[in-house]
């Protein structure tokens, strides 16, 4: 669609503002298209065009502005959006923000160039994810299925050990009753600390995972604009990987909270009128044209399930960043500073998570029959546990009845047995097993969202095992 | 034909130097890959259009070319079942021509022109015939007879009428000599997706959209022809409870309008549905829904105009005598996409970054609700149900403000119950519905003579809960006396006992009229019971203890529509269970008696 010529100007540019470019006098230029900035000193920086009137084009420049002058910045427009060679072989790789490998090794031989951005799947293309995938977490096994195609979040807070959990699922993870096929993982490091970056990748290289890993990594120290294009450029090589080379691709995008602050910066320097917190009002649209990604194409063999993960400001769920990514992936994982602070790992707060495709993957056929029934009668039991908990806070234990007080034990239990379990993996059996024995310590008349034969089946048959 | 020259683009929104006449609102075609746009504001020198497709690689210079006509939905036989993306291109045929992702520059037709229907005319030539008046029909489903309308404003005389046969949508099947001329009728028609259908004249709501959920059907009915928002934030159940009204309910034609949300939600009701029978008619329930999916990652133009070729589709089946429910979930990103146009116009904000005009759009589009008598002289209905998602779970912000204002039923969707698994996480208290009075009179005869006067009761009952846990939280429960503990204790078994439904149970998803009536006074006899055991000593936290209470609490998933019979035995083991206690009763009633004197 953009005429194929290429448009060089040496003077054009009239303005330069944040991580903004003005230019003048440009004709042929394509809305999105990509423009390439050479500073004086050298240096190539990447951009794209964003807004076109006839006397300006407006380019945001994703590796930063500084030291570019209006008189000697060049400004090349190259006729096409931003592309990404995908090819054999991406994995075992680490590239930086934008897709280029910065590990001494070769580039990537281009078998395709696909637009980052991507195209939205037809959704009567889509399959609807229902495998199961075991991540050997008890908490999300048995109460917040994680299946192929998902895309399911970690919101978390500073210091909670979100990385740690995540690549504990990128280690575990894998299917039931078949072979075990792991997953291909693609690291998206946007904004965080080398450290951060570094300790993942040691991780996987200790267990011998590195090769079926792709990293890619804008640090905290790299521009905050090129972090718009981390994730893009990710989901892109995870794509290809999915779609063409038929691999099943976990996808860690860490940490969106830098994403989204990049988001607002950009929107603040165009002058856009904010939404809450002065996050622009597009943001769900624009985290959605990411998260959107994930999920199984009907006829292809690959699929993409997301795990990305996010720092709640000041924990606050409802801080924008964590709401507006709620309603639009498939679920959460949310990590809770108290059980952190109690030693428990992961520190999984239960009761605010959800994985909204469970049921699809759960049940007769999937895991158990009796799954559905057991993860909800722990949800039931836990939220009575957690209602009383706060209760006996104010009014004392001895305010409560001694059925009431069974519950509360429960809860504790649940924390201490259930949720915690370091970084050893459980086998769904074990998790079953672990779940059924905290429930046969329930009075049967508390236990309502079982059938009788339900009882009769695993709460009798604990109680007699003891 | 009008032409423009673009000058300005800015994400989804261009303004173009006109060359001849634009109107308001008119269809566009933009560059040479004629992507779909509207004109959204006229200026002596320019015109501002909304692209509804991705507008990577537009320049200024290309141009703009009008069609004369406003925006519309092409209407005709071939919807149901299908599923179009916001401004109506059939996602079927676009993934047959253009494979998997949805790329720009798709051109394929709403509706197939190849197929051939079957046709029946029920006019014979010479006859007198008025605006939206059938001509003839075609048996589109099983259940479904899609009737042929003469437009509206082309009332006259029948010239010519095609005989009985198989027709593609686009022949003419009639001639009208009318008032305007001479008129061509033929299965496809178009109409302008702003503009509402006329109708002959509104109707008083009278009828229940029977859903089968119980807090709905027995607390805070729908009526058919109403109007319905359930706010509620991220995961407390607004698209299943959509999905399930939509699955369930009595209406004759489904229009559901996934507005800005996910991808596999859709492909979910496309899986689904085709495998699940309507509980009335057995038929297939895809064979009466009409899909539209104009997901999030999708062209925001498209997701605003998403809702609007919804309700013009529900509209024309409206008019064909139908009662038709709309489901659009969400309306929130609907307001969402109003508002990124609107900032991109640099128009002045009013709250929140909203366009001003916001709540006269809402009620512009809640006011396409209604009962009616059609043109035709056909009563039927037109049910619209909106989820909102408000930022943070806060009721307060304009989109649900604004939306309380022009429906009357209002379904709050709360977080605590939700994360406590406890489905439909409805608010009973939140809730309200002011179509109650409406349905009573249909219950009256669905469910009894003191229908009323239970749910009234229930409605106390669960008032007096929600006073008596405040003060648990001060003294402890232990502290209450008896009558008070029992009101808990009630309570909490008719929450459990009836307001409970998992839409993913295959006994209770669906719950008949009958079943939900049986049910209600079931609950209302234990509560009359437990009331007198209570008053004559027994200590009412032991009837938590009962293994029949536990099986009160599950009847809805144990007892399934056919059959009913089985409250029965329930009910004579709740006796047995109860009259059990008497003696207790008397014990402990003896024991009390020595403890207050
Ligand atoms: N009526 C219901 N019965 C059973 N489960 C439900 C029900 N409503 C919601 N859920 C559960 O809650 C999850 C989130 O519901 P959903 O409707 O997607 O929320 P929302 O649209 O409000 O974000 C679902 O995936 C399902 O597991
Ligand atoms: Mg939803």
């Amino acid at each position: 669609m953009i005429a194929p010529q290429h448009y060089l100007f040496h003077t054009g540019l009239t303005s330069i503002q944040g991580p903004l470019i003005f230019v003048r006098n440009t004709q042929g230029v394509g809305l999105y298209e990509r423009v390439e900035v050479l500073a004086a000193q050298g240096g190539v920086r990447l951009g794209r065009v964003v807004f076109i009137a006839d006397d300006k084009v407006i380019v945001e420049v994703f590796q930063g502005t500084e030291g570019l002058s209006l008189g000697e910045a060049r400004v090349k427009f190259l006729s096409e959006p931003i592309l990404l060679n995908v090819g054999p072989s991406m994995l075992g790789r680490v590239y930086n923000g934008v897709g280029v490998p910065i590990d001494g090794g070769p580039g990537i031989v281009a078998k395709q160039r696909p637009h980052i951005d991507g195209n939205a799947i037809n959704p009567v293309r889509r399959d609807v994810p229902r495998e199961f995938i075991e991540t050997g977490v008890s908490a999300i096994d048995a109460m917040n299925s994680l299946v192929r195609g998902q895309k399911l979040p970690i919101f978390s807070g500073s210091g909670l050990g979100h990385e740690r959990l995540a690549s504990n699922i990128a280690r575990f993870a894998r299917l039931r009753g078949k072979h075990a096929e792991e997953f291909a993982v693609v690291f998206a490091a946007i904004g965080v600390t080398f450290d951060t970056a570094e300790h993942f990748r040691r991780e996987m290289d200790e267990y011998g995972a590195m090769q079926r890993i792709a990293l890619f990594l804008n640090l905290a120290s790299d521009p905050s604009a090129e972090r718009l294009l981390t994730p893009r450029v990710a989901l892109t090589a995870a794509e290809y990987l999915a779609y063409e080379e038929g691999r099943h691709v976990l996808v860690i995008l860490t940490d969106m909270t830098n994403y989204c602050e990049a988001l607002r910066e950009v929107s603040s320097s165009h002058g856009e009128v904010p939404s809450r917190k002065g996050y622009p009002g597009y943001m769900y649209s624009d985290l959605a044209s990411i998260y959107e990604r994930a999920g199984r194409i009907s006829g292809r063999p690959g699929s993409i399930t997301q795990m990305p993960i996010l720092t709640m400001p000041n924990d606050d769920i409802t801080h924008p960043i964590p709401d507006l990514s709620g309603y639009i992936t498939e679920g959460q994982i949310v990590l809770d500073r108290d059980l952190a602070r109690r030693g428990v790992f992961p520190p999984i707060k239960l009761l605010p998570c959800l994985s909204r495709l469970m049921n699809h993957g759960i049940g007769k056929n999937m895991t158990d029959v009796d799954h559905p029934a057991f993860a909800q009668q722990l949800y039931s039991s836990y939220a009575q546990a957690h209602r009383l908990r706060l209760l006996s806070s104010v009014v004392g234990e001895e305010g409560l009845s001694a059925a009431d007080r069974q519950l509360l034990r429960f809860g504790e239990r649940m924390d201490d047995v259930f949720i915690r379990q370091d970084d050893r993996r459980r086998t769904l059996e074990e998790t079953f097993d672990l779940g059924w024995m905290l429930l046969a310590e329930l009075p049967d008349e508390t236990l309502v969202r079982l059938s009788d034969t339900q009882i009769d089946d695993h709460i009798k048959l604990h109680r007699h095992g003891r | 034909m009008s032409r423009a020259e673009i000058f300005w683009i800015n994400g989804p929104v261009l303004k173009a130097h006109p060359e001849g006449n634009f109107q308001m609102k008119e269809a566009v075609f933009v560059g040479d890959d004629r992507l779909v746009a509207e004109v959204i504001r006229l200026d002596v020198d320019a015109i501002t259009v909304q692209v509804f497709e991705d507008t990577t690689g537009l320049t200024p210079g290309m141009v703009i070319e009008g069609s004369g006509l406003p925006l519309a939905a092409e209407l005709g036989p071939g919807m149901l079942g299908a599923m179009f993306d916001g401004i109506q291109r059939p996602l079927r045929a676009v993934a047959s021509t253009y494979g998997d992702f949805i790329g720009t520059a798709v051109v394929v037709p709403s509706l197939d022109r190849q197929r051939q229907w079957r046709y029946q005319p029920v006019v014979a030539a010479g006859a007198e015939i008025s605006g939206g008046c059938c001509i003839g029909e075609i048996q589109e489903t099983a259940d479904l007879m899609h009737r042929v309308l003469v437009p509206p404003d082309a009332a006259g005389t029948v010239e010519w009428r095609a005989p009985e046969g198989s027709y593609c949508i686009d022949k003419p099947l009639a001639r009208i000599r009318s008032p305007r001329g001479l008129v061509e009728v033929s299965m496809l028609s178009r109409w302008p997706i702003r503009v509402p259908r006329p109708f002959r004249q509104r109707l008083a709501l009278e009828r229940p959209l029977l859903t089968g959920q119980r807090v709905i059907d027995t607390w805070y009915p729908i009526a058919k022809g109403g109007a319905s928002a359930m706010p509620g934030g991220f995961g407390t159940g607004k698209t299943v409870l959509q999905q399930t009204l939509a699955k369930w309910c009595d209406a004759d034609v489904i229009i559901y309008i996934g507005c800005g949300e996910r991808g596999n939600e859709m492909a979910s009701v496309l899986e689904e549905f085709p495998a699940l029978e309507d509980p009335r008619t057995g038929r297939m329930l895809m064979e009466r829904t009409v899909l539209i999916a104009n997901t999030s990652n999708m062209p925001v133009a498209a997701r605003e105009a998403s809702i609007y070729t919804g309700i013009t589709i529900g509209e024309y089946f409206r008019d064909q005598g139908y009662n038709v429910a709309l489901f659009a979930d969400s309306i929130s990103r609907w307001a969402e996409a109003l508002r990124e146009i609107s900032g991109r116009l640099e128009e002045l904000p009013a709250e929140e970054g909203y366009p001003a005009y916001l709540p006269s759009r809402l009620a512009e589009f809640f006011e396409r609700a209604g009962r009616t008598k059609t043109l035709a002289g056909q009563e039927s209905s037109l049910t619209v149900v909106g989820t909102v998602s408000p930022p943070g779970g806060d009721f307060s912000e304009p989109v649900t403000a604004h939306s309380r204002r022009y429906v009357k039923s209002f379904l709050a969707l709360d977080r605590d119950r939700a994360q406590a698994r406890f489905y439909p996480a409805i608010h009973p208290l939140q809730s309200y519905s002011e179509y109650v009075s409406c349905t009573a009179q249909w219950w009256q005869h669905h469910g009894g003579v003191r229908w009323a006067e239970r749910r009234d009761r229930m409605l106390t009952l669960l008032q007096e809960q929600a006073r008596l846990e405040k003060m648990v939280k001060i003294v402890g429960r232990d502290a209450l006396p008896p009558s008070q503990r029992l009101v808990l204790v009630c309570a909490e078994v008719m929450v459990e006992g009836l307001l409970r439904q998992s839409a993913f149970s295959e006994t209770d998803r669906y719950c008949s009229p009958e079943k939900q009536a049986a049910m209600l006074e079931l609950i209302d006899y234990f509560i009359q019971r437990a009331q007198a055991l209570v008053e004559g000593g027994v200590d009412p936290d032991t009837l938590l203890t009962l293994p029949v209470v536990r099986r009160l609490q599950r009847m809805g998933e144990d007892i399934s529509n056919d059959s009913l019979g089985d409250f029965a035995g329930l009910t004579r083991a709740l006796n047995d269970a109860l009259d059990a206690q008497v003696p207790n009763m008397q014990d402990e009633s003896g024991e009390q008696k020595v403890v207050g004197e």
